[in-house]
């Protein structure tokens, strides 16, 4: 918002253009809306086919949605001129001005992108043109608004039952939302629906809606992450078997999951730790090891459960083992130590062929054919069908997928949630304190350590059977590297915010294939913003929040606010109760 | 007070007996003596003072006794038992510290900072916390309410949920002594525990102390504000250049002239022999 505001004009200038730029903007937006009419492009190829006029494509009834939103928050402050309960309930005009600045920015990568696909800007239609310059006339109108008062709308009081309503609808919309995005073919259609899809979201936070469903969604937090379980199951059956979609789902579960252990690490102990990756790496070769493939080095082959806590072990050893010396050293020293362990892993298994050493990876090579998983006589490979849907291979991992990593969420949230996650944060702030006041800080770290390595471990055990193949280069720094940035991206210390970093960082390179040379200068570019304008994240721990932002008064209060309502877990009555039942 | 029962290994001790005995300690930084041959004795139930000018050796005399740093010569028996010399098993073996400037845990809140401090007498592992067994519901309970009782102690029930960073600067202090209260010490070290108060800050600190070793536990602290002391403590040791200069009653030491010399310096004498002493 500041940055935003040193951009315009000083607002008492403005002052007297308010009710114009209330219909300029609703105007705009309506002519965005007209825009569907005429078709956007000649091509076919351009956004997966916008040229048909009158018979507007999926993607454009997104952005009518978003016109119409938009419109909406344009004109009804003009409807309604008094203050009052629907006046105040919603930030019309911070609302407003969001979303005529995300009209202009979806016109433009529309725009560009039809350009870019079909060579030439000579391509677009008047459709195309109309929707940037609705967007121009939107974002003018947005910038000469006066921001609106803050929302009253979050502290709603609402019926439990419109809340879980709510909660199942906003997850319905998620759900809906992740099923279109992964059936868009082309790279720009993709791209225009993640701006798309940003906008809507950041027009929905300004305007106070969101405040309203977050509220929701404390209110009712069991409800919620059931809900959400309900959905990624019911994931699968919107895609109707495509498998390449089902795989990138489940990379990005395996990824995600490696990332929640990484964020024990460097979430919760605030230890930096660059070698991550080795320990998905460990998991997944013992599990190759184990798993009966031809190349493996031993016959012996347990049947999955055992397997996967076998493989858990492994990294945690393996965590034990560098963690005991190096977590004497702390700050810039463990990273590079930790860097350094990551590359001896990677090197080692490529050493293990039978020359160099042992014959166990088969070096460069891999372990390959690892079999099938097969548990309690259901074989993963095999595609059936269920509810009239076919369910293929990868489905089956992503459930699988999916059981693991709600295993690691509930490790995660409980160890956070004990004497050993207060210790935690008591190392982070002020390690020499807390070995003043008794707290065995070396011994927690080393099980930060090694329970982060462990739930790794579990993921790669995973990841050994959907891959098929388990290789060394799979194991190279930049994974390490990537596992971090969804950690610093998402929120250190939370859950929700990994998930999100990891869904990101494992998904764009999917789908945007074709910037795949410029990934990592994406990507650098993407940190260094973060850095600059939410270093905490974008979904971020409260605490973390404000180690970040120590002068913040105002932020502080909130938090503390917060952690009463975290602090009904402590009431000790509560707990009397919860031990009766 | 009786919201806060005094801690068993405590109320055993109530007969005065040697709590700590530290015998000629002597630390060394290369050519540097910032304490040199130390003896102190403290008696269970007895609030000893530790004054001198700045730089006498005062903190790093405590660091020596709390672990921070091992001394190079002497040696310190603590309850009987040389002391270890790691921090948290100085901890366990029931020696908590405050610090001069404060080092709470600024973004957790009151109530965390204190159950900080259990967690020494606590037992429950990874295991009990992932799966809730009872052993970690139990510890958390009686670890809230402990620390609940040890915050109404102090006075700072009210602030409970607050974060320690919006505590006013006597709050902190009160908070510090009250999450060190949380280790069940029997010997609670004070560093300079009313710096920075006013008047009326200062009383309740006293009081405060009063009623800390009322529950049982010896103090040591260290501290500046002389009238604090003296009404204070048993005994002071007044420390200059890393040397125990005088020890005794606070009378003694507070007419004693070298100690008068050690803060204020010896009046000038106007002897042309002597002219830059």
């Amino acid at each position: 918002m500041k940055f935003l505001d040193s951009l315009s004009i000083p607002r008492e200038k403005l002052a007297a253009f308010q009710l114009p730029a209330h219909i300029a903007g609703t105007v705009a937006a309506l002519l965005g809306i007209a825009s569907l009419v005429f078709p956007w492009s000649y091509s076919h190829v351009a956004l997966d086919d916008v040229a048909y006029a009158g018979a507007p494509s999926a993607l454009q009834f997104n952005y009518l949605g978003l016109a119409i939103f938009v419109a909406v928050l344009f004109a009804v402050p003009l409807v309604v001129r008094k203050p009052g309960k629907l006046r105040d309930a919603v930030a019309w005009n911070t609302g407003a001005k969001f979303g005529g600045i995300g009209l202009f920015v979806v016109g433009l990568v529309a725009v560009l992108a039809i350009g870019l696909e079909t060579g030439g800007l000579v391509n677009v239609d008047p459709g195309g043109w109309i929707v940037l310059v609705a967007g121009i006339l939107a974002l003018v109108a947005g910038l000469v608004l006066d921001p609106s008062p803050a929302p009253s709308m979050g502290k709603f009081k609402t019926p439990r039952v419109v809340q879980i309503l709510a909660i199942a609808l906003g997850l319905g919309a998620v759900l809906m939302a992740a099923a279109f995005a992964l059936s868009l073919d082309g790279a720009g259609a993709f791209l225009f629906y993640l701006v798309f899809a940003g906008v809507l979201a950041l027009t929905l936070v300004r305007t106070g809606v969101f405040g309203w469903l977050a509220q929701c969604a404390a209110d009712n937090k069991q409800v919620l992450v059931l809900a959400a379980f309900v959905a990624a199951f019911v994931f699968p059956f919107t895609q109707n078997g495509s498998e390449a979609n089902m795989s990138i789902a489940t990379q990005v579960l395996i990824f995600s999951a490696t990332a929640l252990g990484l964020n024990i690490v460097v979430g919760l102990v605030g230890l930096l730790d660059l070698g991550y990756i080795a320990f998905l790496g460990a998991g997944a070769f013992t599990a190759a090891t184990l798993s009966g493939s031809v190349y493996a080095a031993t016959n012996w082959h347990p049947p999955f459960i055992v397997t996967v806590l076998i493989s858990g072990t492994v990294a945690s050893i393996l965590g034990l083992i560098i963690g005991t010396p190096t977590l004497r050293v702390s700050g810039d020293y463990l990273a590079i130590v930790t860097l350094a362990f990551g590359e001896i892993f990677r090197i080692t298994m490529n050493n293990l062929d039978g020359t160099d050493g042992p014959r166990i990876t088969n070096g460069s090579n891999g372990i390959n054919n690892v079999p099938e998983l097969s548990l309690l006589g259901f074989n993963f490979g095999a595609p059936h069908t269920l509810l009239g849907v076919e369910i293929g291979r990868f489905a089956n991992y992503f459930w699988l997928m999916l059981v693991v990593l709600a295993v690691i969420m509930v490790v995660f949230v409980n160890l956070n949630r004990s004497r050993i996650g207060r210790g935690w944060v008591a190392i982070r702030e002020d390690e020499l304190a807390a070995e003043a006041m008794g707290v065995n800080t070396f011994g927690l770290k080393i099980l930060a350590f090694a329970g982060g390595a462990f739930l790794a471990g579990l993921a790669g055990a995973v990841k050994a059977h959907h891959d098929v193949s388990v290789t060394p280069d799979q194991y190279v720094f930049l994974e390490s590297a990537f596992l971090l940035a969804a950690v610093v991206l998402g929120g250190m210390g939370t859950v929700l915010g990994v998930l999100v970093g990891a869904t990101i960082l494992k998904l764009l390179p999917e789908k945007l294939r074709f910037f795949s040379d410029y990934r990592l200068l994406l990507f650098g570019l993407l940190l260094v913003f973060m850095m600059r304008f939410r270093p905490e994240g974008l979904i971020a721990d409260e605490r973390r929040q404000l180690e970040f932002h120590a002068e913040d008064e105002e932020l502080a209060e909130e938090v503390e606010e917060d952690l009463i309502n975290y602090h009904d877990h402590y009431n000790p009555d509560a707990l009397v109760k919860e031990e009766l039942k | 007070m009786t919201a806060v029962a005094a801690t068993p290994e405590a109320s055993a001790a109530s007969a005065p007996s040697v709590l700590l005995d530290a015998k000629n300690v002597t630390m060394q930084f290369g050519g540097l003596r910032a304490v040199n041959d130390v003896s102190m004795e403290v008696k269970s139930g007895e609030i000893i003072g530790l004054i001198g000018p700045n730089g006498a050796g005062k903190t790093t005399f405590f660091n020596c006794l709390t672990g921070q740093y091992k001394p190079t010569a002497g040696s310190v028996i603590f309850d009987g038992q040389p002391l270890p010399p790691k921090p948290r098993r100085v901890v366990n073996a029931g020696m908590a510290r405050t610090f001069q400037n404060i080092r709470l845990f600024h973004n957790m809140t009151a109530l965390e900072n204190v159950m900080v401090g259990r967690y020494c007498r606590t037992k429950s592992n990874a295991l009990d916390a992932v799966f809730r067994l009872p052993r970690h519901r139990r510890e958390e309970r009686e670890a809230t309410e402990r620390s609940l009782e040890l915050l109404a102690f102090v006075g700072l029930e009210k602030q409970a949920d607050t974060l320690s960073r919006n505590l006013p600067y006597g709050d902190q202090r009160r908070l510090e002594i009250a999450r060190a209260l949380a280790t069940d010490p029997k010997l609670l070290l004070l560093d300079e525990p009313t710096a920075g108060m006013n008047p009326q800050e200062t009383r309740e600190a006293e009081d405060l102390i009063f009623r800390i070793r009322d529950l049982g536990l010896a103090v040591l602290v260290i501290e500046h504000d002389m009238r604090f002391i003296f009404n204070l403590c048993d005994r002071v040791y007044c420390l200059v250049r890393g040397e125990v200069l005088v020890s005794g009653p606070g009378e003694v030491v507070q007419n004693d002239q070298r100690v008068i010399e050690a803060y204020i310096g010896q009046p000038a004498v106007m002897d042309e022999g002597n002219a830059d002493a």
